[in-house]
């Protein structure tokens, strides 16, 4: 990492909310655009870097990250997973409440802050997402004035939806006043209880028991209803369905302020691949079918899906090595995420360059109301840089996250992040 | 010829030929059980540890007396599961057992792909004696010998599982198995039951149990539970017995001889009918005494393959 005069030259500068695709050079000090345009050329203390036919893009957010600290820093802590962030391309993460104890009270949010400030340069940006309920257990509601004064940019009991109805009506109706949205795991718990994977043939065929597709779309659309009765603004996180893409277009062609996210590993993978009883096809929501995927990206295509995010889910190589009906939920997501969006994605004519940076950029700063980042001098450098065309194999070894629980482990993808800034901070990757 | 697999740890994709193979090799280990000195040195100096991780009465005797009868040393390990998991690990415990120098794994577990999972763990041979609601492969295999048996042929007989096949290993292995034989399957039972998409096994599903019968040579019954993790399924056993019990009545009314097969335990009156259970139709006993010849194939091949 280094903090220095730097000069990107030749770079294809992707700026979607400003409308801005251009091949620009920028000369970048003490972590500030200093210039930008043609052929620019710095002084002998500048280093160059030349990114002909790479992109840099508005630094990345991750809005669905496990950064499991405090209290499961053996499968990850704000210093590794921060750090796996910043290896895959962003410079920013929401965390997620799931933590010991829960991100229910501002001590924790001051905790969490204190560390990412001081881990890693504090070159990842981390931005808590605080529970809806005290200690996620669905029944009284965090303070959430306090909290969000403490830095909390959404609420979430991730992992845990709020299953009464009730209690998801006040937490909308409170959040609302603060402009922040909930973001609800969809799952209705009483269809899905023992449930290890997807319902449908392929959990018939390996006799397991499964989790319906219809306990997500029950409760997305319950929580439409109530955000809409409520005045509220609602995010599905790691949305998985035909049916919930299905009710999410609907909402918002009727205006209603409803957003949702993906993860990578609903986009790519389906249920087929639990036939190989390998714990790292395990997740809640679970590998759907075929026809899930299609929808996925079909949701990302037309705009119903705003966001890609990796639900980032670390465990430690023991707790997944067992059975799969005892393992754990959950996968990482950082490192590949970039990699299998392009690849997936880009290169399969589902989004463009600029529809991706959207998602991974723009939007997810415009639900949790962040500022854009910003391309013009003067600004300060907040960067991702791509490399679309690099042929890399994933080695879950070389992770920089504590964690190696990925089914993505010897994947050959193409495009992937080749460095990032922030904070005046540099760490190619 | 040796099996296309070290391990047995399912029916599905077994190749016919392996199937015929066991099926074919018990033959010959039936012989050995009508003898009076019913042991045969196969497996002398082998090692074959019986993990049962799920309390089995049937299924552990059957393997231990084949186990036995092929002069194998064995050892048990009885153990619930949930009670293991709170202390050691499937991995480790395997991982012990197997430093002492053993040679096969019979496990019974009640995660489905347990006995996958152990065979990338381990190097000896694994058998999988039930893993959760997956597969039960020597059930099955000792059903089709029977069937065999009993109507001289698997193709083209028509074969009915009737009650829980959401929650039966038995009942997935059978359709494999069989359909890879050339019979003809269905299934049957209240759709609550009814996992959902099986007939994208190849199988047909009745929800009435008369139809189901006038479709059928061979009734599998399984056995029927009210509650399963805290949940129902199903109203109450008089009402399942009333609508989709196997009665001498309902025979009758098929009028034609049915093969009448259940893995056990049985619940006389809730799915079969005492009469049933103990009349002239039924080949439940000769499906014990054949699980002891199947599984005395399966590890006779295992055991003694390259």
């Amino acid at each position: 990492m280094s903090k220095m005069k730097i000069l990107l030259k030749n770079g294809r500068v992707i700026e979607p909310s400003a409308g801005i695709d251009a091949v620009s050079d920028i000369l970048i000090v003490d972590g500030i655009i200093e210039k930008m345009g043609a052929r620019l050329s710095g002084g002998k203390d500048v280093q160059e870097i030349d990114l002909k036919d790479k992109i840099v893009a508005p630094g990345f957010i991750d809005m669905h990250v496990h950064l499991r600290e405090p209290g499961f820093e053996h499968k990850e802590t704000i210093e590794t997973g921060t750090l796996a962030a910043a290896w895959g391309g962003f410079t920013a993460v929401c965390c997620m409440p799931n933590t010991s104890p829960a991100i229910d009270d501002a001590s924790v949010i001051k905790h969490i802050a204190e560390r990412a400030r001081s881990v890693n340069d504090g070159l990842v940006d981390v931005y808590p997402v605080a529970a809806v309920t005290m200690g996620r257990e669905g029944k009284y509601l965090t303070p959430m004035m306090e909290l969000v004064e403490a830095g909390a940019v959404a609420f979430t009991d991730d992992g845990a939806p709020v299953e009464s109805a009730d209690v998801m009506r006040r937490a909308l109706e409170y959040a609302s006043m603060l402009g922040k949205p909930i973001i609800q795991h969809a799952e209705e718990v009483s269809m899905t209880k023992g449930g290890v994977m997807n319902e449908g043939f392929v959990s018939t065929a390996l006799g397991m028991q499964a989790m319906p597709p219809i306990a997500e779309e029950i409760m997305v659309n319950r929580d439409i209803r109530l955000a809409a009765y409520a005045g509220a603004r609602y995010h599905v996180a790691h949305i998985s369905t035909i049916g919930s893409v299905e009710s999410v277009r609907s909402a918002k062609r009727k205006k209603m302020p409803v957003t949702c996210e993906v993860t990578p590993h609903h986009f790519t993978l389906t249920d087929e691949s639990v036939r190989s009883f390998d714990t790292n096809t395990k997740m809640n929501p679970p590998l759907r079918t075929r026809e899930d995927v299609e929808a996925m990206k079909e949701g990302l295509h037309d705009g119903t899906i705003d966001v890609i995010a990796t639900d980032h889910a670390p465990h430690s190589y023991d707790e997944k090595q067992v059975e799969f009906m005892y393992a754990p939920f959950g996968i990482v997501g950082l490192e590949t995420a970039l990699g299998l969006a392009i690849t997936e994605l880009v290169h399969k004519n589902v989004l463009t360059l600029v529809q991706l940076i959207e998602k991974l950029s723009v939007n997810p700063r415009r639900i949790l109301s962040l500022p854009l980042i910003k391309f013009g001098e003067g600004e300060k450098a907040n960067l991702t840089l791509i490399d679309p065309e690099c042929e890399w194999i994933v080695d879950t070894q070389k992770f920089k996250s504590k964690s190696k629980n990925s089914p993505f482990d010897g994947w050959k993808l193409t495009g992937k992040a080749i460095g990032v800034f922030n904070k005046g901070y540099f760490l190619p990757t | 010829m040796p099996l296309a697999s070290r391990h047995l740890l399912g029916l599905e994709g077994m190749p016919k030929e392996d199937i015929q193979l066991i099926l074919d090799t018990a033959t010959s280990f039936r012989e050995v059980l009508e003898r009076p000195i019913k042991k045969v040195p196969t497996l002398q100096g082998k090692t074959i540890v019986n993990l049962f991780f799920e309390s089995s009465t049937r299924t552990r005797i059957s393997f231990e007396l084949a186990e036995r009868r092929l002069s194998a040393d064995v050892v048990n390990f009885s153990a619930d599961a949930s009670s293991v998991r709170k202390g050691e690990t499937l991995k480790d415990t395997a991982r012990n057992i197997e430093a002492m120098k053993i040679d096969m794994v019979v496990i019974r577990h009640a995660a489905p792909g347990a006995s996958h999972f152990l065979s990338n763990v381990i190097k000896s041979n694994v058998i999988n004696a039930g893993d959760g609601a997956h597969e039960h492969p020597t059930q099955a295999l000792l059903d089709m010998y029977t069937i065999r048996e009993k109507l001289g042929k698997l193709d083209g007989v028509r074969v009915c599982i009737v009650g829980d096949i959401s929650h039966s290993r038995v009942a997935l292995s059978n359709i494999y198995g069989l359909k890879t034989m050339g019979a003809v399957v269905s299934v049957c039972g209240p759709k609550t039951l009814i996992p959902r998409e099986v007939e994208k096994l190849g199988v047909n599903v009745f929800y009435n149990v008369d139809d189901a019968l006038k479709n059928a040579d061979v009734l599998n019954v399984l056995r029927i539970q009210l509650e399963r993790q805290d949940r129902t399924f199903f109203p109450s056993t008089r009402e399942y017995h009333q609508y989709f019990g196997i009665t001498r009545g309902r025979l009758k009314n098929a009028g034609k001889p049915i093969v009448i097969m259940h893995p056990g335990p049985i619940n006389r009156d809730v799915e079969l009918s005492a009469d049933v259970a103990d009349g002239e139709a039924s080949v439940i006993l000769q499906q014990v005494l054949n699980g002891v010849a199947v599984r005395m194939a399966v590890l006779y091949l295992l055991g003694t393959g390259s």
